[in-house]
């Protein structure tokens, strides 16, 4: 027998009106803003099986826009993003397809274009109760909640990279709490994505950035 | 000693062989199953009975139509009136302050899932909605929100809270019989009282369906919470009147359970059956541009 508890019960706060399709939708859209590390310039957001179906009744499309706007999941301000997104200049558009990439029936692809000209694209899915799972970053398969502050590389699979960025963070004192390696195919761009107990600075993370040759993007991704 | 409970039977021997109130158990169990102090849990309760506030605060003032268009502003109706209604005033007004959540959900304002947020109108709008007239501090109902959740644990492991598992009667049912307890136990009552006021709330509602209309959480939710309002009260009234809820309130959890089974999924939020089958419901679904089914 599942033991639930008293917040399980009564919680959490959340803005309406879906769990799923609204909170779940914010929550994915703003840690795909969190991976792009900049503000955004135009955003192409795909939303996929239920989410195309009943999305808009839902405000799947505000509060993925909210998201990548950098607005917090938990912010009444997630039902004005059309109109914030059109203050910041930052261009939009939304697409619907019935069919998930994914085997989840609600998913979303978030395509941004960060002031710099940088690409950043997350796909992910909402799984229930508001969370979530991000399942490709820029078009690496991953498995990611954003449950811990977590450091990105991107990086050529190479023999000494993944030793070469732990042992910055080691030197720095951070404890890893968990690792995956993911890579396309042997020695091409594969991706580290490190969860720690505690947040990593910018400077260190410019560290891990210069660290070796065969790194080629770090990001970071500060706890939710 | 554990002050885990997962039944009403042990929760019921806790308070008895103690001799504590069921919000003490519940905050004993509670302590027992996180690192968190008693200052802290007091504290997070708090912190979701001044969203509630907020978000009754805000769905009275009606300024919001909902995501789809389809709902708002109804709460406010029936505030306007409640000195003419046939329940009475202070009973109106709850009832309307449980609408007035709901009709916030739908339009992506803030709301505390109680225990989903389908159903999220009925323990605030209610506990919140008669504290002024009942004279009920904030002190006694954090106290009243952790005698709910008492409630809501035993159904969730038990039987469901989701509507898509369980229909309606797991979500709005659930939600009337957490605050029926919640209300007894703000009068003083018992605990056995208090889950018999929870037991009579979710028999008054078995077998009610999940049939939202465009797989929208507005109708027949935003209704659905209202009478969850006042099923709570009634039930309350009841239990507290001395009336037995004959079935013991765990054979009426493990009911719940077997008829969520026994419906079909049609009836589980899929808004293929019930109201969301209609003419009109079609009718609404396609100007909406919507095809159905949602959380
Ligand atoms: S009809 Fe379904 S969605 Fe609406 S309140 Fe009831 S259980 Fe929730």
């Amino acid at each position: 027998m599942q033991v639930f508890k008293t917040f399980d019960i009564i919680g959490p706060r959340m803005i309406g009106p879906s769990s799923s399709h609204t909170a779940g939708a914010a929550r994915l859209a703003h840690l795909a803003w969190h991976i792009a590390g900049e503000d955004v310039k135009k955003a192409r957001l795909t939303l996929y099986g239920s989410f195309a179906e009943t999305g808009a009744g839902h405000g799947t499309d505000k509060a993925l826009l909210a998201g990548v706007l950098g607005i917090e999941p938990e912010d009444t301000r997630l039902r004005f993003a059309l109109l914030l997104a059109k203050e910041a200049g930052v261009e939009y558009e939304f697409l619907f397809e019935a069919d998930a990439p994914g085997p989840y029936a609600c998913m979303a692809r978030i395509h941004i274009e960060g002031h710099t000209g940088q690409i950043t694209d997350v796909l992910g899915a909402s799984i229930g109760g508001g969370n979530i799972r991000i399942t490709n970053i820029n078009g690496l398969e991953v498995e990611y909640t954003g449950e811990y502050p977590t450091v990105l590389v991107q990086h050529l699979d190479m023999r000494g990279a993944i030793s070469a960025v732990t042992g910055v963070l080691f030197a720095a004192g951070i404890n890893v709490a968990g690792m995956r390696v993911f890579r396309q195919a042997k020695g091409q761009i594969a991706c580290m994505m490190i969860e720690t107990d505690t947040a990593v600075s910018d400077a260190l993370c410019k560290q891990v950035r210069t660290c070796s040759d065969a790194v080629l993007d770090v990001r970071t991704i500060d706890k939710h | 000693m554990s002050y885990v409970f997962n039944t009403g039977e042990a929760l019921l021997a806790l308070c008895e062989n103690e001799q504590l109130p069921l919000h003490e158990v519940m905050l004993r169990r509670e302590l027992e199953l996180t690192d968190s102090s008693r200052a802290a849990l007091r504290e997070e309760m708090h912190k979701n009975l001044t969203v509630m506030r907020a978000s009754i605060e805000e769905g009275l003032q009606a300024e919001y139509r909902s995501v789809s268009g389809l709902s708002g502003g109804d709460a406010q109706k029936l505030f306007s009136r409640a000195s003419g209604t046939f329940m009475g005033a202070d009973a109106a007004r709850a009832v309307a302050a449980a609408m007035a959540v709901v009709e916030v959900n739908a339009s992506m304002g803030k709301i505390v899932a109680a225990p989903t947020a389908g159903a999220s109108g009925i323990l605030p709008g209610t506990l919140l909605g008669l504290a002024e007239v009942r004279g009920w501090k904030d002190g006694s109902l954090i106290d009243a929100l952790f005698a709910a959740a008492a409630v809501g644990v035993i159904i969730a492991a038990n039987a469901t809270l989701a509507g898509s598992e369980g229909g309606c009667q797991a979500e709005t049912g659930s939600a009337a019989a957490m605050t029926a307890a919640a209300l007894a136990h703000l009068s003083g009552a018992k605990p056995a009282v208090c889950l018999n006021a929870a037991a009579i709330a979710l028999q008054n509602v078995l077998g009610l369906v999940c049939d939202p209309v465009a797989g929208l959480v507005e109708c027949p939710c935003i209704k659905r919470n209202a009478l969850g309002a006042a099923n709570a009260m009634l039930s309350a009234d009841l239990a507290l009147s001395g009336v037995g809820s004959i079935i013991p309130f765990d054979e009426t959890v493990d009911a719940l359970r077997t008829v969520g089974r026994l419906l079909p999924s049609d009836l589980r939020e899929t808004a293929r059956g019930g109201l969301a089958a209609t003419k009109t419901a079609k009718e609404i679904t396609k100007r909406l541009g919507l095809s159905a089914q949602a959380e």
